[in-house]
């Protein structure tokens, strides 16, 4: 059964005057890895928002369309039900904090207290999810003093402790050293092999490209397109979307490479690597 | 032109935990991009240029004189730092009074701020904003009042701290733009940032910063070319120099261009 159905999803937020998001609808699979990209003011954050309910609870505005986790209706259910089943990471890791907490230890403890877990269960998830994320000698530390990168550790920490079902995560890695960044690539995708379900917005198209199961592509609100890394890169009209292809499938392009079983430009490194390897060696082989 | 000469700079928030070891470097007239791991010392590094911080040890010299001697707010008129959190420095609730307020506070008139708030408006796309609220627009939008807020200062060095956060494709191109142009017109440019396709295409010396040690520092392609180095720091090259890594290439490539340039030739002969 799906995990997450959408159907016409329809919203305009207070005191504007065009539909943020328009008629949307989708359904995604326990234990998918969904990219969401497009350009700046596409619906992407706003979409991430209505997945959890805190569109239309927090922000009000007109909706319409139903948003479903399992066969829980979000609209109709308050945020502090909705967060038991799906986490959300700002795309503002400043935002997430809550302000009310002196130590990254007790931060990453908000949400489990609020869940009512005992404190041993809590202190196993908190030490987990701190190494996970690499921050465990920052334990101690007050949130606010941590760098950029730190904090937006912290808050994809405080999330994957409370185990959701479903994870949104709004441009995780954005402040993050390249390796970091893969780090946290990898520990998502672990979680999806899990069985959890991620829908991850992210600018870094080479890291959507290798780690997604299906691409989502929104433009002005609207979903355009919503298939694999290779049919979504490999659409003719890419750029009019605002997005730019993985580097490795601009080169591709170029070079007019095709990967002959499905008809689509290669869009990771290997797939890269692979095909152009086979076109040295068919040059050789004219010679 | 200027320089800033840093002498073996040292800096620590709290005893016993140094964030920067002793840093020697000269900055010039180069668009200087500053990589590397969270943590390693960057964002305090441009803090320290900006007189937001004082070194513990060491000096800074902005065209040979000691700016240990000046407050920020001499600094101010020189050097311009866009923050990584455009939240941390938008406070205005129209657009135009936060792009006006840092023109006014170094000195312009009313009318020589208005006239250079609104061409930074212009060129950072949000012109015709300047009546809205920073914060009911998006954090791709706040980033790009921030750049303004700065570039409306025509300050003679401006410092970016991670400007392509948040930002899509098109964005991405009219930050490159912006420094292109802040170069041309004979301003120092330094930015810490973590994408190394965008370091690859747009900056003409690359510092990688390790542990509060400078790590690397040279033309951006020969930095790229360490590879080994470069994984000790927590990064990685430019997707495209991965590429020709994995296919055995032995110059180093920073450019999709480059790259499809060469195979083309290496197929023809």
């Amino acid at each position: 059964m799906a995990k997450i159905v959408v159907e016409h999803l329809k919203y305009r937020y207070p005191l504007t005057d065009e539909l943020a998001l328009k008629d949307i609808s989708f359904t995604i699979e326990p234990g998918e890895f969904i990219g969401i990209i497009g350009e700046n003011n596409a619906g992407k954050s706003t979409l991430c928002q209505a997945l959890v309910g805190i569109i239309p609870n927090f922000y009000k505005g007109a909706y319409g369309g139903k948003v479903f986790i399992d066969d829980l209706e979000v609209a109709k259910h308050s945020i502090s039900e909705v967060c038991r089943k799906v986490g959300i990471v700002f795309q503002n890791p400043f935002n997430q904090v809550t302000g009310s907490k002196l130590t990254v230890y007790e931060e990453i403890a908000f949400g489990l207290e609020n869940m009512g877990l005992s404190r041993t269960e809590m202190m196993e998830r908190i030490d987990y999810s701190l190494k996970l994320l690499d921050i465990y000698q920052y334990k101690d530390r007050n949130p606010f003093d941590l760098s950029g990168g730190q904090m937006q550790r912290m808050a994809i920490a405080s999330i994957i402790a409370m185990r959701p079902e479903v994870i949104i995560l709004d441009e995780p890695t954005s402040q993050l050293d390249p390796q970091g960044s893969e780090e946290v690539f990898r520990a998502v995708q672990s979680l999806s092999q899990e069985g959890i379900s991620i829908l991850m917005v992210e600018h870094k198209m080479e890291k959507i490209a290798a780690y997604s199961d299906r691409v989502m592509l929104l433009k002005d609100g609207k979903m355009v397109a919503f298939d694999t890394p290779q049919k979504v890169f490999s659409l003719e009209n890419l750029e009019q979307y605002g997005v730019n292809a993985p580097a490795f499938t601009r080169i591709c392009k170029k070079l007019g490479i095709k990967n002959q079983k499905n008809g689509c430009y290669p869009v990771t490194l290997e797939e890269a690597e692979g095909a152009i390897n086979l076109l040295k060696n068919g040059g050789i082989a004219d010679e | 032109m200027s320089n800033i000469e840093i002498k073996d700079m040292y800096f620590s928030y709290t005893e016993n935990e140094p964030v920067l070891n002793g840093i020697n470097l000269t900055l010039d007239s180069r668009t200087t991009a500053i990589i590397g791991q969270n943590g390693a010392g960057k964002t305090t590094f441009v803090k320290l240029l900006k007189g937001l911080l004082k070194p513990t040890h060491g000096q800074i010299f902005w065209d040979g004189k000691d700016i240990s001697q000046m407050t920020v707010a001499q600094l101010a008129k020189y050097i311009g730092l866009v923050f990584q959190n455009p939240n941390d420095q938008i406070f205005k609730g129209k657009v135009i009074d936060e792009v006006m307020f840092g023109p006014i506070n170094i000195g312009m008139s009313q009318e020589d701020a208005l006239d250079h708030a609104r061409k930074a408006l212009s060129i950072v796309g949000l012109a015709g904003t300047e009546d809205e609220n920073p914060y009911d627009m998006g954090l791709s939008d706040r980033k790009m009042i921030a750049i303004a807020s700065i570039l409306a200062m025509d300050t003679d060095v401006v410092i970016f701290d991670e400007p392509t956060i948040a930002q899509d494709y098109k964005a991405k191109e009219k930050i490159k733009q912006i420094i292109r142009q802040l170069k041309s017109d004979g301003k120092m440019v330094l930015t810490i940032i973590h994408d190394m396709d965008f370091v690859a295409e747009c900056f003409e010396r690359t510092i990688v910063f390790a542990k509060g040690n400078v790590l690397l520092d040279g033309p951006t392609a020969e930095v790229f070319a360490q590879k080994e180095k470069l994984t000790q720091a927590y990064l990685e090259p430019p997707h495209v120099t991965q590429l020709c890594n994995r296919l055995g290439y032995q110059q180093t490539f920073l450019t999709v261009e480059d790259f499809v340039a060469y195979v083309k030739r290496t197929l023809k002969k």
